[in-house]
Order: C-alpha cells, then structure tokens, then sequence
C-alpha cells in the first residue's frame, strides 16, 4: 500500500522482540517486524501464540523482556497519543452514558468541553449510533458496544489502531458487517492497523499483510501478502480470489498447528 | 428490590397484621399490661410520654447517624488508602478486623475517660462498630477494576486523580452501598448499646437505650414497649433510606437495581 519515503522511520518496527514472563514462560521469542505508516496487519495464531501480548508491547502496556519496540521512531510510551488501543470486550463504563463513553478519553486528555461534544456527535455518526447517545452500556447490543468503542478510540484520532479479537464475541453476521464498516472507516482516515484475530477469514478480508504466529514459544512462521484489489465490500467475499487466498492463510496456518 | 416503594407498602400490611395478633392474643389471655401489654395500652403510653420518647429518639438518630456518617467518610478514605498502596493495605488491613472484634463493653471506659460521657461518646462507639464493613466493601469494589479499563486509563495518560475519581470510585459504588446497608443497621443498634455503657444520664438527655434501662427499672413496660418500636422505627427508616439513595445513585447502570424484564 504505502511505500515507506527514503530516510523516514517506519510506522511500528520490532526488532528481535521476546517476552518472557516471571514464572519462566517464554510469550514471544525473536519477532522482527516492520509496519509501515497505512498498512492493515493481521496477527493469526493458535491460542497462545502471543498474539495479544504483542499488541501489549507495541502499546507499552507491558514491557519487553528483550529487544527494542519503536513506534514512529519513539518508544511506546512515548507514543501513546498516536495509538488507540480497542479490546476484546467493549471495555465501556457501564456508569457512563453512550456519549460519555466515547468523550471519555478527550476528558482523560483535558479537551475543552465543547470540542469535545462536537468530537462525539461525531464519532457516533461515523458509527451510526446517534440514535443512543443517552443510552448505558447495558441496554445496547454486543455489537453496537463494540462500535461505541471504536468510536471512543476515533474520538482521539489515533494514527495507529491496535485491535485485540474485538469481534470474536459476535456472531457471524455482526463481524461481518463491522469488518465492512471498519474498512470503510479504514479508507477514509488511513490509520495503521495492527489487528489480533482467530478467524482466518476476518483476517483475509480486512488486511493487506497477514502473519501468521507460531506457539512455544510465540514467533512469527509466516507472512502473507493479500492481494485482493480496494475498496473491499460484501461482494469481495464472493469472489474466487478471495475463496484462494482463504485458502492458502487456512493452509499456512494448518502447517503451524502440525508443525 | 426493583421497587422500593413495593417493598414499604408490604412491609407495612406485615407490621400491622403483626399488631392485630398481639392485641389478639392479649385477649384471648388476658394478660396484665406489666407482663405483656397491648399495642392499645402502648399506644397510649407513647401518646402520654410522647415529648420524652421523641427527644430520645432524637438523641438516638443524632447518635446513629453521626457514628455512620463518620465511618462513611472515614472508611472511604482509609480504603482509598488502601487501594492506592497494597503493601500498606496487607500490613494494616488485619488491624481493620479488630475494630469489629473489640468489645464495646471494655472500651467504653475509655472513651468516657477521653470525651466524657454523653452524645458524643456514643457516636464514637456507633463510629467504630460501622467503620469495619464499609472499608472492606469499598476497598473491595476500588481494587477490582477490569485489567483493561486501567489499561485504557493508561493510554490516554490518565492521571493518579483521573483513575481513582473517574474509574475506581464509581467502580465502588456498589459496594460501598454494600457497606452503608450493613452499617445503617448496626448503627442504630450501636446508638442503644452505646448509650448503655457511655451515654449521658442526665434527665432529658438520655436516648433510647438510656430510657428502655429506666423504663424498665420503673416496671413501665407499656413505656419499654413503645421505645422499643422507636428504635425499630429508626433502624427501618436509615435501612429504607439507604436503599432510596441505593437506588438513586445505581438504578440507570447496575443490575442489582434494575428491573429483571430488561434481557
């Protein structure tokens, strides 16, 4: 997608990057890997793997045990305001109303109040949830929780996404739609992605790269390019280039559960 | 649960159906008022000393109320303390349990060497037998917050104050109500004991506990009778209180206090 300008720093690069935690375990061993600034990269693994505790790292939420995490060249702690970080569970603030939640993290970074109702209207816009701003967590859908919380990580306008498996909970038909809608969000505002999945075809359908990860220890046994053309829609999962590259990430990552 | 209001309606057909029995079997008996009176005659004992038994019952909420409301402010902070710093929380909580373990009876000399006998000595009583439930609640409900709420904190750089007021507190709402509802019972109960032991005896001065012991040693039941439903009075009311303001602060978002039609 994005080729990177002679002499920039890439988006995300890990080098030689292990993870091992105090009772011995060893997460993740020697991941390199470079992200450049526009890329969709998906992580696809056997439970296990160290796929979620990668995206810790990048973060900075956890610390690497060996090796250096750059992001835009700074280290993760330093480049927080440039990520966004969306878990599995919608991890709302079920005190909160809908709007509340989504303005929550422009009120952790002091934003003035009426940016911040502008921001908010906004974002529920992008996710269609108008309609329930004054709404609690507890009276909305699994998805539609999910969608709040994309919105509150669109709220800052993160540079970087880092999803952990945050449509595994849902049913078919909802990841489904939300994969389309994360990709029409995706093309407009050009966030880099780094996204945890189980599901191979999730995988295939969002990302331009896949890697697959290798357990015990966690490391990186795979890369796949995924060549089918943008902007994806609903149609793409009926054509015969996406049935093969399903495929072919279903056959690496057979290799992988074998090997 | 769901409605207060339903539970006070019914709690009060229970009360009065509990009334017609006892008049019931007074009758039926015919027991004199010194051994077991009628809720007539006690009615008309509480008509009579009614001046007397309201400035007790005063006294007594004043006790009660102001023993809770200290242990509120205090447990919550001492488990913001505690939330804050788990080495702290470890060396010291044990020491929380002995507040519930001291016996009254033995430290009530104490406090009247302190403070004197009087209003004051017994709010510290109710104080320190209130004080234990809501700091182990509280505490409770400020450290298990979900692993990744703190960590979306840290993301957006949230700072010490930001965690603990945006995110532990209202995390702890439950179970500081929790705590309160254990309280407010005991605190009534704490008002009359401790005012047995440390309470004033000064005429028109003494609370409930201090005028049950007095009625009972004048052989006034009738007069014992009616004082014993104003402390039941006073513990129902705080009890129904603390639920309205339960309800009131956690009925949009908690299940405890939701309706069960909804999912």
């Amino acid at each position: 997608m994005v080729t990177r300008i002679e002499g920039s720093v890439p988006e995300i690069a890990l080098e030689g990057v292990s993870k091992r935690y105090r009772n011995a375990a060893v997460a993740l061993e020697g991941i390199s890997l470079t992200v450049e600034r526009g890329e969709f990269v998906t992580f696809l693994g056997p439970s296990g793997c160290g796929k979620s505790t990668l995206l810790k790292l990048v973060s900075g939420l956890s610390p690497v045990s060996d090796g250096g995490v750059k992001v835009n060249g700074m280290t993760p702690g330093n480049a927080r305001e440039l990520m966004g970080f969306i878990f599995q569970d919608a991890t709302l603030l079920p005190w909160r109303t809908v709007e509340q939640n989504v303005g929550l993290g422009m009120q952790l970074e002091h934003a003035a109040r009426t940016a911040r109702r502008e921001r908010v209207a906004k974002m529920l816009e992008l996710v269609s949830l108008s309609h329930v701003a004054k709404r609690y967590p507890r009276e909305l859908s699994g998805g539609m929780k999910m969608r709040v919380s994309i919105a509150r990580a669109l709220a800052s306008r993160p540079r970087i996404l880092l999803m952990d498996e945050p449509f595994a909970a849902l049913d078919e038909m909802t990841r489904d739609r939300l994969n389309e809608e994360l990709l029409r969000l995706y093309s407009e505002q050009k966030w880099t992605v780094l996204f945890v999945t189980h599901s191979v075809a999730e995988a295939v359908f969002l990302s331009s790269r896949v890697v697959i990860l290798a357990a015990h220890p966690g490391r990186v046994a795979h890369e796949m390019k995924v060549n089918l053309p943008w902007p994806r829609t609903a149609e793409t999962r009926e054509s015969e280039a996406y049935e093969e590259q399903v495929m072919e990430a279903s056959r690496l990552l057979r290799g992988v559960y074998q090997g | 649960m769901n409605r207060p209001w339903m539970l006070a309606v019914n709690s009060v057909i229970v009360f009065v159906c509990l009334l017609g029995l006892w008049q019931g079997l007074i009758e039926m008996n015919r027991l004199p008022p010194y051994i077991l009176p009628g809720p007539l005659v006690v009615a008309s004992a509480l008509r009579e000393r009614f001046p007397s038994l309201m400035n007790s019952l005063l006294i007594t909420t004043e006790e009660a109320a102001g023993g809770l409301a200290a242990s509120i402010v205090a447990g919550v902070g001492v488990a913001m303390i505690f939330a804050q710093w788990r080495g702290l929380r470890q060396l010291l909580y044990p020491y929380t349990i002995l507040l519930q373990t001291v016996p009254i009876i033995a430290i009530a000399p104490l406090i009247i060497n302190w403070v004197g006998a009087g209003i004051f000595a017994v709010m510290i009583v109710t104080f320190i037998i209130c004080l234990a439930p809501i700091i182990a609640n509280t505490t409770q409900g400020l450290i298990s917050v979900d692993e990744n709420l703190i960590n979306l904190f840290v993301m957006h750089k949230a700072t010490w104050a930001q965690t603990l007021f945006l995110l532990r507190l209202p995390n702890a709402m439950p179970n500081l109500f929790a705590g309160i509802r254990i309280s407010a019972g005991i605190s009534v109960v704490g008002g009359i004991l401790g005012e047995l032991f440390a309470g004033s005896t000064r005429v028109g001065e003494g609370g409930l506990g201090y005028a049950i012991v007095y009625a009972n040693d004048q052989m006034e039941t009738a007069y014992l009778f009616a004082l014993v439903i104003a402390a039941t009075v006073l513990g129902f009311s705080f009890f129904f209180i603390v639920m309205f303001l339960e309800w009131l602060a956690l009925h949009k978002w908690h299940a405890s206090s939701l309706p069960q039609s909804a999912e």
